[in-house]
């Protein structure tokens, strides 16, 4: 058993849900009990669907263990089916039905319908949401690919025939995948190569039959589309790609190894296109962004995808870096091992939130659940992956992909920052009293002090014997508060390792001298 | 392409008191969410779920991820070993426990909250509450309940909560005075307008059930009268009932009417005279009635469809009906509690149509072809009916804003007003 107070991700049939409502004219019969159909408002709350995802729940009661269970799966494929119409099924269990063994899958094929009806088993005791939409795109894809193609190798092409593609990985629910796939579309069609499908999003079982006709595969998230690409290079010899397009150099990267795939030259559209993050991170007011302390933590792609940008096209010093997603581990540990910090690999958000309270960074890159401890911190915070809110659905077009997307990441990474002049002049006249601790600041009010219920606020075990004479406690209040907390770690780390045990203004001056800013 | 046009296999059914009785796909919470409320309600309680990541990530959905302060609710996500061996998974539990109350000192009492996997695996809670009540006795108390999707819809989870509780309520002494439990978990706020209420009718030994400690469990008795505050605690009135307590049949108090009706039932179990109780009420009752006045202007003659959610959509149609003048298109409640209800369904419009349980998409048939003003449906309805042009209104709101009493009257027609003043102010 785990102890666990928020999870990062949902079950595996939530990955399900999330490759089903993607798709059209899919259905996905569950079964499962009426408290699991709260997963609709996933979709139609988080990120306003104005359709109800393509679910049917059998919802059985206890009653119903005796024996009929399996009865009630059948009719509710049947009628589901009836209803629907769809031209494919995925059927499966929830963690309770996958307690019960009723066989969902062999019970939907027994009936034999007109359509393929594709069984999944997702181990919902080992296996979470991701996983599950990975492993179900990969069956739903495996299943209609491989039935249209037979196995053959792709068409042959004509010579002077354009280059083609699919692209894969956009899910419901995805953390800005809406946008990112049109940022990569464009980009993709300014070098000329064609788009066979996108999938799963808004791609019918039809679409899914005709993948194999592509050149390559472009994977805009490993975690859901790397398992269903590799088998796709394994059945039908397509490559795919591997680089993520976040971030300006990522995206020049990615772009040329889709020329490169494609056989077309990409210099003309790497010439010509351009994003205004490089000279927005050079012109001077950037100088303040040097070396902030950030904390990154999300799915591992958009960690890795983030570390980069950061370090290299915003002058950030990374100082935490982690996931919850324990099947990309590798890709963190290595990333991390370039940055020089320990690996955080976790799903257990109390974690998260003590490592941030003791590295005390100035920016904290992450999910929901880290703008939270951000919040509760006091820290600036962007979010930067899923698990997602309904603000992480914006009106706007907001890609982290592509130019445009690194663009998004400049305006939502720096903006919750201070800005320069401001924080020079908060720094220099700390007494006037509209810049008080909890004056309204467009970084929202300070963190308020010990929030009540105390939450866990990890403070820095402070020594007993070490104390603060009064000056040097009232010179760190001119400090602003956002670097305080800093202050005071670095100066009581200062005195402890000199065995001093009161800390004077020379002290605290000590430390600054010996630490830098 | 063939179609096999099947007779669907999950009939409903017309029962001869015109109630239809529906058993298809439910489209509803489990009782785990309750949690949501009641773990802000109690406030030294902690609600630990023993169940799965399905279970975890509900309620935190539910709760639409309040993170502003650590909650009292987690959940011991059950993995692939402990299905393997029972007492494995009694010893892990036993560790996550103590883990839990290490951290939270400040708990004094612990629910073990039963999921669909616990019970389907047969993980006794109610042993291993037992258990775990001895090891961190006197500090911690230990109990436990099912909000189990297999045996509870949404609010079910409150009253298998508070059932559990009324073994623990210490016996009133003999021949004590006769006191008034009210029960059901009610905004702070509601509560105390209600205790100054029954203060000027003369009753004067109140309490509530849940309490806001678990140290103030209240007492009860053969003298204790109990005043249920909301529809859907048949499982913790039967063990008052038990325990020799004595309900008082009453309406529930939302609205005006309801709260008047409410307040009265109480106040006559308790002897006081009707000139009296009319005297301290019809202030309060003529007030809600002032602020419903304009509500009404807006909603009558509307017509509403509520589906199934939390078992209080007979009390809210009665009000609907009654006091705002809205027409019932068709009241669906996940369980029809027909005792507790007499005095609600008196009242309701003789037509009505009332219908038990749920096939999630022959009642969306229905509801598309009435058309109705308004639509009263759970998160995962909403938007989509939104899409196809009707207007809604989410039913969870009910259960989480303070909707009881005579001061929150014009607050609960307020609710209803919003979406239809809303697509009259949008010009896109
Ligand atoms: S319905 Fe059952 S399995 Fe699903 S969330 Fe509720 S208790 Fe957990």
């Amino acid at each position: 058993m785990q102890l666990s107070v928020w999870t990062y991700e949902g079950p595996p049939h939530i990955g399900a849900m999330r490759i089903a409502t993607a798709m059209r004219d899919v259905h996905y019969v569950l079964h499962a009990p009426q408290g699991d159909t709260y997963a609709d408002l996933l979709f139609t709350m988080i990120e306003r669907r104005d359709r109800r995802p393509p679910v049917t729940y059998t919802t059985f009661q206890a009653r119903d263990l005796g024996g009929d269970t399996a009865d009630l799966l059948q009719s509710a494929v049947r009628a589901a089916y009836d209803r629907f119409q769809p031209q494919a099924m995925i059927v499966g269990a929830s963690c309770t039905a996958e307690l019960i063994q009723d066989d969902p899958g062999g019970l939907a094929q027994a009936l034999r319908l007109p359509i393929p009806v594709i069984p999944l088993e997702l181990p919902a005791y080992q296996r979470k949401e991701n996983w599950g939409a990975s492993e179900t795109f990969y069956r739903i894809v495996r299943a209609l690919a491989a039935s249209s193609a037979d196995g053959s190798p792709r068409r042959e092409k004509e010579t002077g025939a354009r280059p083609v593609c699919n692209l894969l990985g956009p899910t419901a629910l995805g953390f800005r995948h809406r946008d990112d796939l049109a940022e990569v579309t464009r980009q993709v069609v300014e070098l000329g190569i064609e788009i066979n499908v996108v999938a799963p999003w808004n791609a019918t079982p039809a679409d899914l039959a005709r993948l194999p006709l592509a050149d390559f595969n472009i994977v805009l998230y490993p975690e859901i589309a790397a398992t269903a690409a590799q088998w796709l290079q394994r059945q039908f010899g397509q490559p795919y790609t591997r680089t993520i397009p976040i971030g300006v150099t990522a995206t020049r990267e990615f772009i040329a190894e889709v020329a490169q795939l494609a056989g077309v030259d990409a210099a003309p559209v790497l010439a010509r296109t351009e994003s205004r993050l490089p000279w927005y991170s050079r012109s001077v007011d950037s100088t303040y962004l040097t070396g902030k302390r950030v904390f990154i933590f999300g799915d591992a792609t958009h960690a890795v995808a983030a570390a980069r940008v950061a370090t290299q096209e915003l002058g950030f010093e990374v100082v935490g870096l982690g996931t919850y997603s324990r099947e990309f581990a590798r890709e963190i540990r290595e990333a991390a091992a370039i940055y020089g910090v320990e690996p955080l690999i976790t799903d257990d958000y109390l974690e998260v939130e003590a490592r941030v309270g003791e590295l005390r960074p100035e920016l904290v890159l992450g999910t929901q659940m880290e703008r939270h401890i951000a919040k509760r911190l006091g820290v600036p915070c962007a979010v930067i992956s899923s698990p997602c809110h309904v603000q992480d659905f914006p009106a706007r077009y907001s890609p982290q992909m592509g130019f445009e997307g690194a663009n998004v990441l400049f305006d939502t990474w720096v903006h919750p920052l201070m800005m320069g002049l401001e924080e020079h002049l908060l720094g220099m006249f700390r007494e006037d009293h509209e810049f008080a601790d909890h004056a309204p600041s467009h970084l929202g009010a300070a963190p308020a002090a010990p929030a009540s219920p105390p939450v866990r606020v990890v403070e820095p075990v402070t020594s007993t014997e070490l104390a603060w004479a009064s000056d040097a406690e009232r010179e760190l209040t001119k400090i602003p508060f956002f670097v305080r907390g800093k202050a005071r770690r670095n100066t009581e780390r200062f005195a402890r390792e000199r065995n001093v045990n009161l800390i004077t203004l020379e002290t605290l001056y000590d430390a600054k001298a010996h630490f830098g800013r | 392409m063939t179609i096999h046009a099947q007779p669907c296999a999950v009939p409903s059914t017309v029962s001869p008191d015109g109630v239809l009785r529906e058993r298809g796909q439910r489209e509803v919470f489990c009782g785990l969410t309750g949690i949501v409320w009641l773990h802000r309600k109690i406030q030294d309680a902690f609600f630990l779920v023993v169940g799965s990541r399905t279970c975890a990530h509900l309620i935190q959905s539910a709760a639409g991820v309040m993170i502003f302060a650590e909650p009292r609710f987690a959940t011991a996500i059950m993995e692939e070993r402990d299905l393997a061996g029972l007492v494995d998974a009694n010893d892990e539990l036993d560790r996550i426990v103590t883990q839990l109350l290490a951290r939270r000192p400040e708990i004094k009492l612990l629910f073990l909250v039963g999921s669909c996997p616990s019970e389907v695996i047969k993980l006794d809670l109610s042993r291993a509450a037992l258990r775990l009540s001895q090891r961190f006795s006197p500090g911690v108390r230990v109990l436990n309940y099912s909000g189990s999707g297999i045996e509870t819809t949404f609010t079910q989870g409150e009253d298998a909560c508070l059932a559990s509780l009324v073994p623990v309520l210490p016996a009133a002494d003999r021949g004590a005075r006769p006191s008034l439990l009210v029960v059901g978990a009610l905004a702070d706020v509601v509560e105390d307008q209600f205790r100054r209420t029954f203060t000027a009718l003369g009753i004067d030994q109140v309490s509530f059930l849940p309490p806001r400690r678990s140290s103030e469990l209240p007492a009860i008795g053969p003298e204790t009268r109990v005043l249920l505050a909301q529809p859907f605690l048949g499982d913790t009135a039967r063990a008052l009932e038990e325990r020799g307590c004595r309900r008082i049949p009453a309406p529930f108090p939302l609205g005006g009417e309801g709260t008047a009706l409410w307040l009265a039932a109480a106040a006559e179990a308790f002897g006081v005279s009707r000139a009296h109780v009319d005297r301290t009420i019809a202030p309060l009752k003529a007030r809600a009635e002032r602020a419903l006045a304009r509500y009404r202007a807006q909603l009558a003659g509307k017509r509403v469809f509520l589906f199934p959610d939390s078992q209080i959509e007979i009390p809210l149609a009665r009000f609907l009906a009654r006091e705002i003048g809205m027409e019932l298109v068709e009241v669906g409640t996940p369980y029809l509690h027909r005792d507790h209800l007499a005095a609600e369904l008196k009242l309701l419009p003789q037509d009505v149509l009332l219908s038990e349980g749920q096939d999630v998409e022959r009642q969306l048939d229905r509801c598309r072809a009435a058309r109705p003003d308004l639509v009263v449906c759970g998160l995962g309805l909403a938007n989509p009916l939104e899409a196809e042009g009707l207007t809604t209104k989410w039913s969870i709101e009910l259960i989480f804003t303070p909707i009881q009493g005579f001061e929150q009257a014009g607050d609960l027609a307020e609710l209803f007003a919003r979406p239809l003043l809303r697509q009259t102010r949008l010009a896109v």
